[in-house]
């Protein structure tokens, strides 16, 4: 049995298993099928300023090894999560770490300094890969400036942990992720979903309502260990790894690759459980090779 | 009471081709079956499949509680489903279930069912269960031809069958909405349940309200997940966008503003 425990800029996670925003709704709906008291943390689902209806159906198409989503950040706003959900979440087992989203700087400071007053919220995690409403609908995400600005604006109203998920749709990920890091982030969490399509060749139609969607799964698996290995050497903030993570050995690729902490995202809806046998895999995989410690391992690849 | 939602092996049973395209997979459970309720889903795993990633959702089709096993009605659609049509009798299969929410059990009948292809798999389940509750079921059901109608004496099982096929090879000839049923000035049926393409559910609602009688929908949206937490297979209500996995897969027409 290892020490599982990992620490990012501060915070204490009971081994490196979290799940991903989106993907595990606020912990509750996953009480049926496991002990969330197993797992390090969960990333909850995105919380805007206002009520999101999302976009229309559908919103889904599956691909190969993966599947694409535009779901459009549906939710109940910043005021609902914290009269409601919050209530209900706060005493789990487990961290939990809540996915800011907005359109403009304001929406995005307004649910940062909501989030900011509920005690048992250590961190939050920036989603800068949301557009920009009031530059054209670009993605904050995709331009080191306006990464930048979102960044610094919630930095001055957030006093706990500030980590900021990198989009992928970039041309140097180690740019934004340095322009990100100068701005006061604490950690950084990538990847997001990458831009992709489905067509329909029946209908002559894409499948998808909106067009374009996030591809996640295991697809995207080489580009974010790619993405994650180039930031890790490029900056020294702790770096929660997601992109395609079924299984242990696929976390630990990306532990080495210079994750502290990974998120397990669309393998929940394969296998619910999959994040505590991830856990429980690396822990073996540590045993293993005889190595105390999950930290241990963090950035060791050999190259 | 919805049971608590478990993911389990179960093992198949039988495998019985009904159409060249349909067939009927009965599964064995590891233990007791949890309480199941017509309406409900299973999300299942399809392996060694490359082209398929997610889970594939299938209503519940029938159940036998004294023996634990439940049944899938499967249309052959693409490779996940074709996998499935190849399993035989000692495969393992493994389910996240039961899904979803379920049927009003109206006590008061009579009530009228109505299906077309493969929506008629959630309505055997519901056909027996007002049959065991005593209420008096009709069920139309509706098809292209002869040879896409299946288990037809189940359904007689439960109550009077009316039938329709759009050649007239078997009943009457047409649409479900054709039947002459449906074309008496009074129709007496306390409730209308249906399942099929979204066109037939649209128009068997229009019916349903013509005569004021209430209708529940079985719909089937695309899903990832399938136990509410991944928000694909919403569908617009009165009430803002809704899960068709967990606040449906059954709808009352009123909630979809049909």
């Amino acid at each position: 049995m290892a020490d599982l425990k990992v620490n990012i800029a501060g915070i204490t996670f009971r081994n490196p298993v979290t799940t991903a925003s989106g993907t595990f709704g606020y912990g509750e709906e996953f009480l049926d099928f496991m002990d969330l008291g197993k797992i390090g943390g969960i990333f909850v689902k995105a919380v805007t300023g206002k009520n999101r209806d999302g976009n229309a159906y559908p919103r889904m198409a599956e691909t190969a090894s993966g599947m694409l989503n535009s779901v459009g950040l549906q939710n109940k706003g910043v005021d609902y999560f914290v009269k409601e959900i919050y209530p209900k979440i706060r005493d789990f087992d487990t961290r939990i770490i809540v996915n800011v989203s907005g359109s403009t700087i304001e929406e995005y400071v307004e649910v940062a300094v909501k989030i900011n007053e509920l005690e048992k919220i250590p961190g939050i995690e920036l989603n800068i890969s949301c557009p920009n409403v009031k530059q054209g609908g670009m993605a904050f995400g995709t331009v080191p400036a306006m990464a930048a600005e979102v960044t610094t604006a919630v930095r001055k109203v957030y006093k706990k942990v500030l980590m900021v998920k990198l989009s992928p749709n970039v041309t140097s990920i180690t740019e934004i992720a340095k322009t990100v890091a100068d701005s006061g982030a604490d950690a950084l969490t990538l990847i997001n979903t990458l831009l992709g399509m489905a067509i329909d060749s029946e209908t002559r139609r894409p499948v998808l309502s909106t067009v374009t969607g996030g591809l996640s799964g295991p697809a995207i698996k080489p580009v974010a260990l790619r993405m994650v290995w180039q930031v890790h050497k490029a900056v020294k903030l702790p770096i929660v790894g997601i992109g395609g993570i079924m299984n242990a050995k696929d976390a630990i690729e990306f532990m080495l690759a210079g994750a502290t902490a990974v998120q397990v995202g669309t393998a929940n809806f394969i296998d619910p459980s999959v994040s505590i046998k991830i856990a429980e895999g690396i822990d073996a995989y540590l045993d293993k090779y005889k190595i105390k410690t999950a930290g241990e391992i963090v950035g060791t690849l050999q190259t | 009471m919805s049971s608590a939602k478990r993911i389990e092996d179960f093992r198949v049973t039988r495998n019985v081709a009904l159409t060249p395209r349909h067939f009927l997979l009965e599964l064995l459970a590891p233990g007791k079956l949890p309480g199941l309720l017509p309406g409900q889903f299973v999300q299942v795993l399809v392996e060694n499949s490359t082209s398929t990633f997610l889970r594939r959702p299938f209503s519940i089709h029938r159940v036998n509680e004294t023996e634990n096993t439940l049944d899938l009605l499967v249309q052959i659609k693409g490779e996940g489903t074709r996998k499935l049509s190849r399993l035989r009798e000692g495969d393992r299969l493994n389910l996240i279930y039961p899904l979803g929410n379920s049927f009003s059990l109206q006590k008061n009948g009579p009530v009228l069912l109505i299906g077309g292809g493969c929506g008629v798999a959630p309505l055997l389940f519901l056909a027996q269960s007002l049959c065991t509750n005593d209420t008096k079921v009709a069920i139309l059901i509706g098809g292209r031809k002869k040879h896409d109608l299946f288990e037809i004496e189940e359904y007689r099982k439960c109550g009077e069958v009316f039938i329709t096929t759009e050649d007239g090879s078997e009943g009457e000839k047409g649409l479900v909405t054709d039947h002459s049923i449906l074309q008496k000035e009074k129709l007496a049926y306390s409730m209308i349940y249906c399942c099929g393409p979204d066109p037939m559910m649209e128009s068997v609602a229009s019916v349903a309200h013509m005569h004021n009688i209430e209708c529940e929908v079985s719909l089937e949206n695309t899903m990832a997940c399938g136990f509410g937490v991944c928000l694909c297979c919403i569908t617009p209500t009165i009430h803002g966008n809704q899960r068709v996995c967990v606040e449906g897969p059954v709808f009352n027409t009123k909630e979809l503003g049909w």
